[in-house]
């Protein structure tokens, strides 16, 4: 059951999301176009992660509706489409795994069950490391790699289910620049293929030139949808941290913004907490 | 008697087929529990099964099955208990552990049952066990090592990374159950051979010592279940001559055995990870600086002794912590 063929690549209507009884996501209306490059951007706690978290399933919501591919999270099987890198200071666990071992890992959409590995399998494998530039590497444990090789073991099992759509939550953080500059070169090969990309970002870096759509996430709620935005224009005071005094300069600036008005109300303006919350 | 005879004895037989069978399984689970750093639920589970053991010699049915029965039920309680991610979630686990062996020690008391009947269970009894004992250990240890080996693949993902594998479409929740109720068979398994009490040793301390030497899953769940089987079959074997001297139990002698494949492997491990920092190439683009080092009386060669490091176009020699390059008649710290 594959979606309509118009149909946006992820969507999410109304969308909020409550964490032990706060809201962390508002009402977020968002919906990503086939081929777009999104970053999704904004100060820490506000929401950005939570919302990726939300779009991929590992958030229930409170209330509104996410669909990959014009079809309802909740009913969407198609999971070889979807390419997840989460955030994660290593990509170790408490046993030692090699490079290939964990990449092999983002094959298991396209495995069945008791199968061995395909050739096309293990041309896929192949394929996504050498995208990352760590073919010559796939033997070593992936603890003993630097923290920026790690961020790219983890794109790599994204890339091995060869998926059309791609959550990449922060993964430029603590990268130093010649890895976030191989990052770069990875998503821009990735935006050539046609792949859609919501990148989590708190900072662009070497990824600014890829990123067709800027979204800056305040407070739960989306405060800038439009074209990209360079590092400091997101941290202009009125898309900074709540409780800055603002400048309201805004006419300058291109896009969509919308007046931070709820900096100095309490924030809890109702409970999100709807009954039955899904797992 | 001479040992060929006491390894003809049907029942040192049986022993030996139970010890091969738990070496095996034992490990196998153990590798996915200690990669989803959970390396003490053996231990959870094994005390609780002391209450399911009590329930079977109190309700006079086999004490096997009904350990099997609580241990899994124990099991699954923990991984529930764990997955709700409630901060005290650790002091619940504890509170399970404690209920499940002070019932466990209650209950054998109310049946009037000696000590020596639930000591059988807790430090282990291979050689008494009945050919029925050692087929359900067959069975059931054969299930744990074939579910583990089948669905590898599936149980390493969602070990590695819960919510990567969630977001691929797996089963995380069955697998996770289906991880805790192995573990609780293994247990079940292991406690005839260990006993209860150092179930969690063979299940955690052959990976532990697998782990100081391998740099992948694939290779370290064989060495662990390789560790596993030396350790089970030679802790019996040891402990079966050194009964002509001394009263010397299978289960400790076993899981000693495995804590010494440990002490062996770690400065192993030790030296080959000293080793693989020093064999790391330099970043590349780094400035190139020209600093010669002082006299150099050796000259730095293939087989000249020193660890040989590739570095862009040529060779560096790793010399009491330094690393060495030829640069026309002397040599360059690098």
């Amino acid at each position: 059951m594959s979606g309509q063929p118009s149909a946006p690549a992820v969507a999410i209507a109304d969308g909020s999301v409550a964490l032990g009884g706060r809201p962390v996501l508002r009402r977020v209306d968002l919906s990503v176009a086939p081929g777009e490059f999104l970053a999704l951007m904004g100060a820490n706690g506000s929401g950005k992660s939570t919302l990726v978290r939300a779009l991929v399933g590992l958030r229930p919501l409170v209330s509104g509706e996410v669909t990959l591919f014009g079809t309802p999270l909740d009913r969407y099987d198609e999971w070889s489409r979807v390419g997840y890198v989460p955030q994660r200071a290593t990509a170790a666990a408490g046993v030692p795994a090699s490079v290939w071992e964990v990449v092999a890992a983002g094959r298991l959409t396209r495995r069945r069950l008791l199968r061995p590995l395909s050739r096309t399998d293990r041309a896929a494998i192949t394929d996504a490391l050498e995208v990352v530039d760590l073919a010559d590497r796939r033997r070593e444990a992936v603890g003993n790699l630097s923290g920026g090789q790690q961020q790219r073991v983890l794109i790599a099992r994204a890339l091995a289910g060869e998926p059309e759509l791609f959550f990449l939550d922060e993964p430029t953080a603590g990268v130093d620049l010649p890895n976030q500059q191989v990052l770069a070169d990875t998503l821009a090969k990735l935006k050539e293929r046609g792949a859609t990309i919501v990148l989590v970002a708190h900072e662009l870096g070497p990824l600014a030139p890829l990123v067709d759509r800027a979204v800056v996430m305040r407070d739960g709620r989306v405060a800038y949808d439009g074209a990209p935005l360079r590092d400091h224009e997101v941290h202009q005071p009125w898309l900074g941290e709540p409780h800055t005094h603002h400048h309201h300069d805004h006419h300058d600036h291109a896009g969509d913004v919308r007046r931070p008005r709820t900096d100095h109300v309490p924030h809890v303006a109702s409970p999100l907490d709807g009954p039955g919350e899904r797992r | 008697m001479s040992p060929v005879e006491l390894f003809s004895l049907p029942f040192m037989q049986r022993a030996l087929i139970a010890a091969l069978l738990t070496g095996l399984a034992a490990p196998a689970i153990g590798t996915f529990l200690v990669q989803r750093r959970l390396a003490l639920m053996g231990d959870g589970i094994g005390h609780v099964a002391v209450t399911g053991l009590a329930l079977g010699l109190l309700t006079g049915r086999s004490p096997v099955w009904a350990a099997v029965i609580v241990a899994v039920a124990g099991a699954v309680l923990i991984e529930v208990i764990r997955e709700r991610g409630d901060t005290n979630g650790d002091v619940a686990l504890a509170l399970l552990f404690y209920g499940g062996l002070a019932g466990g020690i209650f209950l054998t008391g109310l049946g009037g049952e000696s000590a020596a009947s639930l000591n059988r269970y807790l430090f282990g009894s291979l050689t008494s066990m009945s050919v029925d004992d050692v087929i359900v250990t067959m069975v059931l240890a054969i299930a744990v090592v074939g579910l583990c080996v089948g669905l590898a693949p599936q149980l390493f993902a969602v070990a590695q990374d819960q919510e990567f594998a969630r977001v691929a479409g797996l089963r995380v929740r069955s697998y996770n159950l289906l991880v805790a109720v192995l573990a609780a068979v293994s247990v079940t398994v292991a406690m005839r051979t260990v006993g209860l009490l150092l179930v969690s040793a063979l299940m955690v301390v052959p990976v532990a010592t697998a782990q100081q030497l391998t740099r992948s899953f694939r290779a370290t769940i064989t060495a662990a279940m390789a560790v596993g089987v030396v350790a089970s079959v030679g802790g019996l074997v040891v402990a079966a001559f050194a009964s002509y001297r001394a009263t010397v139990a299978p289960g400790p002698t076993i899981v000693l055995l495995a804590l010494a494949c440990y002490v062996v492997a770690w400065p192993i491990g030790i030296w080959t990870r000293h080793r693989a920092r020093l064999r790391q190439p330099f970043a590349e683009g780094e400035p190139a600086t020209h600093e010669a080092c002082d006299e150099h009386p050796h000259d730095h060669g293939p087989g000249c002794g020193h660890l040989a490091v590739p570095h862009d176009d040529h060779v560096d020699y790793v010399h009491d912590g330094h690393r060495h390059a030829a640069h026309g008649a002397h040599y360059d710290e690098h």
